[in-house]
């Protein structure tokens, strides 16, 4: 099963070797890391998605917190938190094709941000099983490349993971 | 001003630190002649991984802080050794290494290696210092690290130009506020409660006391409730000594090499009150048919340990000195007299010895009763750590060895530090002639630095008990585990000026101990072990 993790870590040199660090030594799998500072600049958050049992999750929670720099972890509950992810994925799309993909992007909210002469770029920011969705669409124009970040996470209604 | 190297004696100086276990370079030279002037007594070590054991024989001596100083590069990757067997026994060490200048950090400059990150699985913290303002606080918090919570190695890398620059002054802080440290240190009550209850309903409870016990500085309070309910205690290795070992309740260390009747009472318990113990494969090989068999508490201060190696009914986090007080003075249950005849009619095995040699099982034994009270023992690795773990009669005295990393050559320098606590103190070297030999070059340290540390090696000429994996598992096909009886020990002693004995038998060996007890110098003594005397 994926568990989403919010983790709050202060902004030092360091912690992102120590917390990945923690993945690799302990043998947790892990689908994706996204880190970015936070409305305090001394403050960053992780979110990390890791594939395991209620016994991975709350060892990847004890050993998270005994890391120093780390302040706050909690496990998001299914349903209690929105995700997304974004990702940029360059498709070929020959001038005649141009309509039928720019439809596909503007069906699943997707943005285009670059046009050339045989590809388009989209930009897409939704969750995990949106983009699959989507990638199954363009498949068959022939997709160059992707890009993606890891996803973030963020608690529903007003309360916050501070 | 005042320069860094100068602030890093001043932090030291007001940790308390009176003696620090290193070895120079040319990245860590300011800070060595700062400490030159100052009243920090600095032994020299022969090789910086015996720095970091030493300072662990230190701190586990005197319960404060041990301290070990490196240079950049290969000194500071020697001490990567201790610093993890550190780790892993969950010892307090502070270790200082010199790092290139600030500005050259990743040029791969002479002696430049990325300690910090060569460290982290297994250190408790770190710091590559980055302002020389930043050093008094870095170094008040790494001491806070290192004895707070689950006690631990911390690692400060200092550039060498961070000790040399100067700044305007100095100013130790009182506190330390780490947002993302703060360890808890008492129970929660309702766990407590819970666990009493427990308790109340058991039948066969057992104690298994850990390292922690010791480490928290629980030992009496632990003996007290020990003591108020009868239940019987076994001890893993790192937990030796929490119970004297005449005591009746107490029936030994449990696990692969430890005694029938620990073992016996983990088979029989309906109620398992692990006490500052991790549960380590050694100790407990199948945690999970234990917790099918019996219910657990497991009191730890690091939350990470419950519920990582066995599954808890009670899981109580905190300080084992807070919990412990509270359990003894909440406590109103007795076992019964059932379950005390029982425990106490189990018999260990008898020894048989083999002529010709020093039988080490009951030597040891005998030695123990030689020794003052109070008197420190150090083990090594291997065949002789089991002798020492399952025959040293223990009372009021420590007994030192390295349970959780199992780092061979551990000993000596170990018991250097132990001695440099402790000087009123008799402090015994136990190791094989496999383990001496790597960290024998510390016997110049004891002669040079005039540390009265008593060595005594068993001598079978093989790494006994991987020999004893061999004959088990290997067919007794003896791959490179035979030492060939190199060198003599006797003329390597003299070499160092230390007077060496040589035993045969227990007699001639109880006469050396005697003799060497007498002399206030360090003194060496090789019994001549069968390399047929198992583990136990």
């Amino acid at each position: 099963m994926k568990y989403t993790l919010s983790v709050l870590v202060e902004n030092q040199a360091g912690v992102l070797s120590k917390v990945s660090g923690l993945f690799s030594r302990r043998g947790f799998n892990i689908d994706s890391l996204a880190v970015g500072i936070t409305e305090d600049s001394s403050i960053s958050r992780m979110t990390i998605v890791v594939d395991g049992d209620e016994y991975v999750v709350e060892q990847l929670e004890k050993q998270l917190n005994k890391v120093i720099p780390v302040i706050k972890v909690r496990t998001y509950a299914q349903g209690e938190f929105i995700s997304r992810e974004l990702s940029l994925i360059k498709v070929n799309c020959p001038a005649k094709q141009r309509l039928d993909i720019m439809k596909i992007a503007e069906l699943m909210g997707a943005k285009i941000v670059d046009v050339a002469v045989n590809t388009l770029t989209l930009q897409f920011a939704d969750t995990h099983e949106q983009f699959e969705t989507l990638l199954d669409l363009l498949k068959p124009y022939g997709i160059r490349e992707i890009v993606r970040t890891g996803t973030v996470a963020i608690e529903k209604g007003s309360k916050t993971t501070v | 001003m005042i320069s860094g190297a100068d602030i890093m004696v001043k932090c030291l100086v007001n940790e308390g630190i009176s003696v620090v276990f290193g070895y120079p370079g040319a990245a860590i030279c300011p800070f060595f002649d700062s400490l030159y002037d100052s009243d920090i007594r600095t032994v020299l070590v022969r090789q910086e991984q015996n720095a970091a054991h030493a300072a662990s024989g230190y701190a586990r001596a005197s319960s404060k802080v041990g301290v070990c100083v490196a240079t950049s590069g290969p000194g500071a990757t020697n001490l990567i050794t201790g610093i993890a067997t550190a780790y892993m026994d969950s010892i307090p060490i502070v270790a200082i290494t010199g790092q290139v200048r600030s500005d050259l950090i990743g040029r791969d400059v002479f002696q430049e290696a990325d300690i910090t990150g060569a460290c982290e699985p297994f250190i408790k913290h770190s710091y590559l210092v980055k302002d020389t303002n930043d050093l008094a606080r870095i170094f008040k918090e790494a001491f806070h690290i290192a004895t707070t919570g689950r006690p631990g190695p911390v690692l400060i890398d200092v550039p060498i130009d961070i000790q040399q620059n100067k700044i305007s002054g100095f100013e130790y802080p009182e506190d330390v506020d780490i947002i993302g440290y703060k360890p808890s240190v008492k129970g929660h009550p309702i766990q407590i409660k819970r666990a009493l209850e427990l308790i109340a309903e058991s039948k066969r409870p057992v104690i298994c006391s850990g390292g922690g016990v010791l480490s928290s500085g629980s030992k009496p309070v632990f003996a007290e409730f020990a003591d108020k309910t009868g239940i019987p205690v076994v001890s893993t290795m790192m937990g030796i000594g929490v119970m004297p070992s005449d005591n009746k309740q107490y029936l030994g260390m449990l696990g692969t090499f430890g005694t029938v009747r620990a073992n016996r009472a983990l088979l029989e318990t309906d109620l398992l009150i692990l006490c500052g113990a991790r549960v380590g494969d050694r100790a407990v090989a199948a945690p999970h048919q234990v917790a099918e068999r019996a219910k657990v508490i497991h009191i730890d201060i690091d939350p990470a340990e419950i519920g990582k190696n066995i599954q808890t009914t009670v899981p109580i986090v905190g300080d084992m000195k807070n919990v412990i007080t509270v359990m003894r003075d909440k406590i109103n249950y007795h076992v019964s007299d059932e379950w005390k005849n029982e425990f106490m009619s189990w018999k260990e095995p008898e020894i048989k010895p083999i002529e010709g040699f020093v039988e080490p099982r009951t030597f040891i034994s005998r030695l123990s009763e030689m020794l003052r009270r109070k008197a420190i023992l150090v083990a090594d690795v291997g065949q002789n750590q089991i002798w020492c773990a399952n025959n040293f009669k223990i009372s009021d005295g420590r007994f030192l060895t390295t349970g959780g990393m199992g780092t061979m050559g551990y000993s000596l320098p170990a018991a250097l530090g132990a001695k440099l606590a402790r000087p009123e103190r008799d402090v015994f070297v136990v190791c094989g002639d496999g383990s001496f030999q790597m960290s024998m070059s510390e016997l110049a340290v004891a002669v040079q630095s005039d540390i009265n540390v008593k060595i005594i090696i068993m001598q079978n000429g093989r790494l006994g008990m991987v020999r004893e994996i061999q004959d088990k598992l290997y067919g007794s096909r003896y791959a490179a585990t035979i030492l060939g009886n190199v060198p003599d020990f006797a003329k390597l002693a003299d070499a160092y000026g230390i007077k060496a004995y040589v035993a045969t038998t227990n007699e001639e060996a109880e006469n050396a101990v005697a003799e060497m007890l007498e002399s206030d110098k360090p003194n060496v003594l090789i019994c001549q072990a069968s390399p047929e005397t198992p583990s136990r």
